[in-house]
């Protein structure tokens, strides 16, 4: 049953494009192809607008706004590429990388991670500031998965697609500030949880290395981000589209090992 | 159902009951005196008063914030038709002393009496702390005889709901908590909003340090707060309100339950207010220490029981709030002055300050200042008359250097603005910020650096964590400024710290990062010359 | 549900099962019920945190994140004595510093922790509200203000010596 949306007509750099009402800047941007850059978002799950990668300007606004969480108006027009906003998006990739320890020459995401291409893609060459080099053991314990909070940038995927998507809200963030970090249950390792379903949503949303299978190799970590849209679609609309393209499944690799 | 109080009634009452002592004395048992030893001196007061035998003339009372707090344990003696003489540093012996000079035996030393004609008593003009230090805040008819609920009264038998949004908006009152929204435009949101069910929240989450103007509101006058709220909910058509408190604050807290349950019991709140058809039950809920949670969608997440993360605005509160529904919130001092407003008329009101900032403000005076404590004063009046009028100047020969106002929100202010206007705009373009009433004065010893990195310190601890600059861009500011202020600091250093402090303020997702430059950008802005030279001191050393 | 006496036999739960009932065992309910908890355990163990997410049918990691939200909420058992010394902005400028230093190397106990030997827990507070005192430090609840580092640790000794007169 397709409900009718009713247009808002938007400009974005320039180009005039039809939005529907209700929808955020992000999604009509890519819903007509135009690329903003985002980090936190993910479709499918509620809009946490934390990252503030897909910052971008809106004529009479003085702050940038989050593409991902303000809404279309009438009229408005929308600049997603501006001198300002590529430099303080470099700045706070930079951020996120002295943040953690991100070395991508080791990690099992190399290649397939979302906040190297947005360092490639922002020009981010290096990171004007002192490296944290905060210290965090990895967790190992879960038979299937692997977390490693070096590479955790507390985008909150993993505790987004647990609670809203797989309904088992095994992960959430604890503590605050520079020290909020995430957990399961009450912080002991993953392998004991026995809330986890062992449904691997996480390792699926999860845009780094931080969270993968048991035994992959550098660079050999897969994720499949749109996996949660097409749940989504698929609950909602009882429209199973497959998947846009089918990654060598890290299942097939290790064997259901449950 | 208990009948309705009888405002009028239980007023004359009390008064009367006042009348029949020829002496009162009247002992401030607020926090700031009770750790200089009010305890013991008010029980000393009191035994002494037996012991000479005028237990029936003299009547002995704790009573709220007199405002001199660098001064403390005050003590005020009021005699029928006569006199009234306050006292500092009042210690047992100072208490016994007291009580003798009352019963006309010996007398006070002079180094205890206190000139109430000195300039921090005479240039204040008090409303919101009208009775604080003459009520007993823990009995209603105590406040009741000083016109508590007198206004809560007149707005619902006597004026609409809209009536009384429309005296709001045409009082000029400004939201006291920092940002200086117009109070009557928020109002009028939530009387807008279509819902079943609407609440009204006053936030009590002061946070700032160095300020403590809602803690003696909500304790010295708690009756001021929970009226203030209900002629909110009257005329937003709210039928719900939590006033939600810092938990570092128990003694406010116990006061608002004892006053919110005697309200209860003399159908003040709950069902049909005043015997009318207006409904309001009020529940107090404490914090647990979170700066971030006086951020009005993060306060919202903690009622709720959530981490206090914000969320990003819009939609507001008025549209989509506490539970889901439409909710206002309010802060402390702004509710402080809803009853005055309706009592007295819009007019009355905006006759006190400035075009656009109307009304009164109550600062907390701290630092390097003769006298420091809480002093309410007209919008408009200049720094020059708070600081050194009032406060009497900094001490032991120093020279001033700045007033910080706003806390880790604000900036400082140096001297050559001394005579500039305490308004919001004013303060605004010199880089700072009203706030919530912190004034913290700073002398020549003050290095300003240093006071940057201190507020630094302050917002990297209270960051919620939920986005990135705020969160890892306040971390990266106040390794900057450590290095700098250690004399570790490398060129290109202050290049780095400006361009980082645009990106904190132009991206964080709330009020706490996007003001958490402030104090950064204030002091370079107006003592560039000292992040200099430590920088030059570190490339010689 | 939550009204079964603790398997452990400890009547402490008694009240918290109280306040739960009271409060309609409601899930917005979970900071005032952390509150409560600590209050009548001292602090929060991983056992309390488990009970309350069962008695609010909330997640564990939940309970968790909120608790370690919120600076108040302590997760370790707590000193015989504690000291508080006020970092707000005006003891700030009046040099809590060097009080908060003092304590540091006196008993060995960072800010926020517990001497080894169990004595002292050292934290440091947000503004106290009462600057004009400027600077104030709390020990065991009793607030001091015009402190400095010598007169805290004489506090502190003057403090710790009444409970061993008392026994």
């Amino acid at each position: 049953m397709p409900e009718v949306r009713r247009s808002i007509a938007i400009t974005i750099d320039d180009t005039e494009i039809d939005a529907y009402e209700g929808e955020s800047i992000l999604q009509a941007a890519r819903r007509f192809g135009i690329k903003i850059p985002s980090m936190c978002y993910l479709e499918g799950l509620s809009v946490w607008g934390a990252c503030r990668i897909c910052v971008v300007e809106v004529a009479g606004q003085h702050q940038p706004r989050p593409a991902c969480a303000t809404l279309v108006v009438e009229d408005m027009e929308v600049r997603t590429n501006t001198a300002r906003l590529q430099s303080h998006r470099r700045t706070i990739l930079e951020l996120l990388f002295a943040e953690g320890n991100h070395v991508c020459a080791v990690c099992v995401s190399n290649g397939n991670c979302e906040l190297q291409d947005r360092a490639v893609e922002a020009g981010m060459d290096h990171v004007r500031f002192d490296y944290r080099n905060p210290l965090r053991p990895v967790d190992a314990t879960h038979p299937k998965y692997v977390f490693d909070p070096n590479r955790c940038i507390v985008c909150t995927r993993c505790v987004r697609v647990c609670d809203e998507i797989e309904g088992a809200h095994v992960w959430d963030v604890a503590s605050r500030g520079h020290q909020a970090h995430l957990v399961t249950e009450l912080g002991q390792p993953w392998g004991r949880s026995s809330s986890c379903t062992w449904c691997g949503k996480c390792v699926a949303s999860c845009p780094t290395g931080a969270l993968f299978y048991q035994g992959s190799a550098v660079g050999e970590s897969v994720h499949a981000p749109d996996l949660v849209a097409r749940l989504v679609a698929a609950r909602r609309d009882h429209e199973w589209f497959p998947p846009v393209e089918s990654p060598t499944s890290p299942n097939e690799q290790n064997g259901d090992d449950r | 159902m208990a009948t309705p109080i009888d405002l009028h009634e239980v007023a004359e009452r009390e008064l009367e009951d006042q009348a029949r002592y020829p002496w009162r004395i009247k002992a401030c048992g607020s926090t700031a005196c009770q750790s200089a030893g009010a305890g013991a001196s008010i029980s000393t007061l009191e035994s002494e008063v037996v012991a000479v035998g005028l237990s029936d003339s003299v009547r002995v009372m704790s009573t709220g914030c007199m405002g001199l707090c660098s001064r403390g344990p005050l003590v005020r003696v009021l005699r029928r038709g006569g006199e009234e003489t306050m006292y500092q540093s009042v210690d047992r012996d100072v208490a016994v002393d007291i009580v003798g000079a009352v019963a006309g035996r010996g007398e006070v030393a002079d180094a205890n009496r206190i000139d109430r004609h000195i300039p921090f008593f005479t240039r204040q003009h008090r409303v919101v702390l009208a009775n604080a230090g003459i009520i007993d805040p823990d009995r209603l008819a105590s406040a009741v005889a000083h016109g508590a609920y007198s206004a809560l009264e007149k707005a619902i038998t006597t004026m609409t709901p809209d009536q009384v949004v429309e005296a709001i908006k045409a009082s000029g009152l400004r939201g006291r908590g920092g940002a200086g929204y117009p109070v009557g435009a928020k109002w009028s949101l939530l009387a807008g909003a279509s819902s079943d069910q609407k609440y009204v929240i006053a936030n009590g989450d002061e946070g700032d340090p160095g300020a403590y103007m809602d803690r003696t509101v909500m304790e010295d006058d708690p009756h001021r707060v929970i009226e203030g709220l209900a002629i909110a909910a009257y005329a937003t058509g709210a039928t719900r309100g939590y006033i939600y408190v810092r938990a570092e604050y128990p003694k406010a807290v116990e006061r608002l339950d004892r006053a919110i349950r005697a309200a209860r019991r003399s159908r003040l709140l709950g069902r049909k207010v005043l015997g009318s058809d207006f409904d309001f039950e009020v529940q107090v809920r404490i914090g647990a220490g979170a700066f971030v949670c006086g951020e009005e969608t993060a306060l919202i997440a903690s009622i709720e029981g959530r981490r206090g993360n914000p969320r990003l605005r819009p939609p507001y509160p008025t549209e989509s709030g506490l539970f889901g529904m439409p909710s206002m919130i309010n802060n402390v001092e702004t509710l402080a002055n809803i009853p005055a407003i309706v009592s007295k008329g819009a007019n009355w009101f905006s006759s006190i300050g400035t075009d656009r900032s109307t009304g009164t403000k109550v600062f907390a005076l701290a630092g390097d200042l003769t006298n420091t404590g809480l002093i309410e004063v007209p919008m408009g009046i200049s720094l020059r008359e708070i600081v050194e009028d009032m406060g009497g100047g900094v001490p032991d020969g120093k020279v001033f250097k700045a007033a910080q106002t706003g806390g880790p929100s604000g900036g400082c202010i140096p001297t050559q603005f001394m005579d500039t206007s305490v308004d919001y705009e004013s303060l605004r373009e010199l880089g700072s910020i009203m706030g919530s009433g912190g004034l913290i004065v700073m002398d020549e010893d003050t290095s300003m650096p240093e006071v940057a990195r201190f507020f630094m310190e302050f917002c990297m601890d209270e960051s919620c964590g939920k986005c990135v600059p705020c969160r890892a861009g306040t971390v990266q500011l106040h390794g900057l400024l450590d290095r700098i202020c250690s004399g570790e600091g490398r060129p290109g250093d202050l290049g780095l710290l400006e361009e980082l402090c645009t990106v904190v303020r132009e991206t964080s997702l709330c009020g706490l990062g996007q003001s958490a430059p402030n104090p950064v950008v204030s002091t370079l802005h107006y003592f560039r010359d000292e992040y200099e030279s430590l920088l030059q001191e570190a490339a010689h050393a | 549900m939550a009204e079964a006496l603790h398997p452990s036999g400890d009547d402490r739960f008694a009240v918290l099962d109280k306040h739960l009932k009271r409060t309609h065992h409601a899930q917005d309910q979970l900071i005032e019920t952390l509150h409560v908890a600590q209050e009548v355990f001292g602090y929060l163990s991983d056992d309390i945190l488990m009970y309350v997410a069962r008695a609010l049918l909330l997640p564990p990691s939940m309970v968790l994140g909120v608790a370690t939200f919120y600076h108040l909420f302590n997760f370790e058992a707590q000193g015989e004595h504690a000291c508080s010394v006020c970092t707000g902005t005006a003891c700030f400028v009046k040099g809590a510093d060097a009080i908060v230093a003092a304590v540091r190397d006196g008993y060995a106990v960072a800010p926020g922790a517990t001497s080894e030997d169990g004595f002292l827990t050292l934290r440091t507070a947000r503004c106290l509200g009462s600057c004009g005192l400027a600077p104030v430090v709390v020990i065991d609840g009793n607030v001091a203000g015009h402190q400095d580092a010598r007169s805290t640790l004489e506090l502190i000794r003057a403090q710790a010596r009444i409970p061993e007169e008392v026994n």
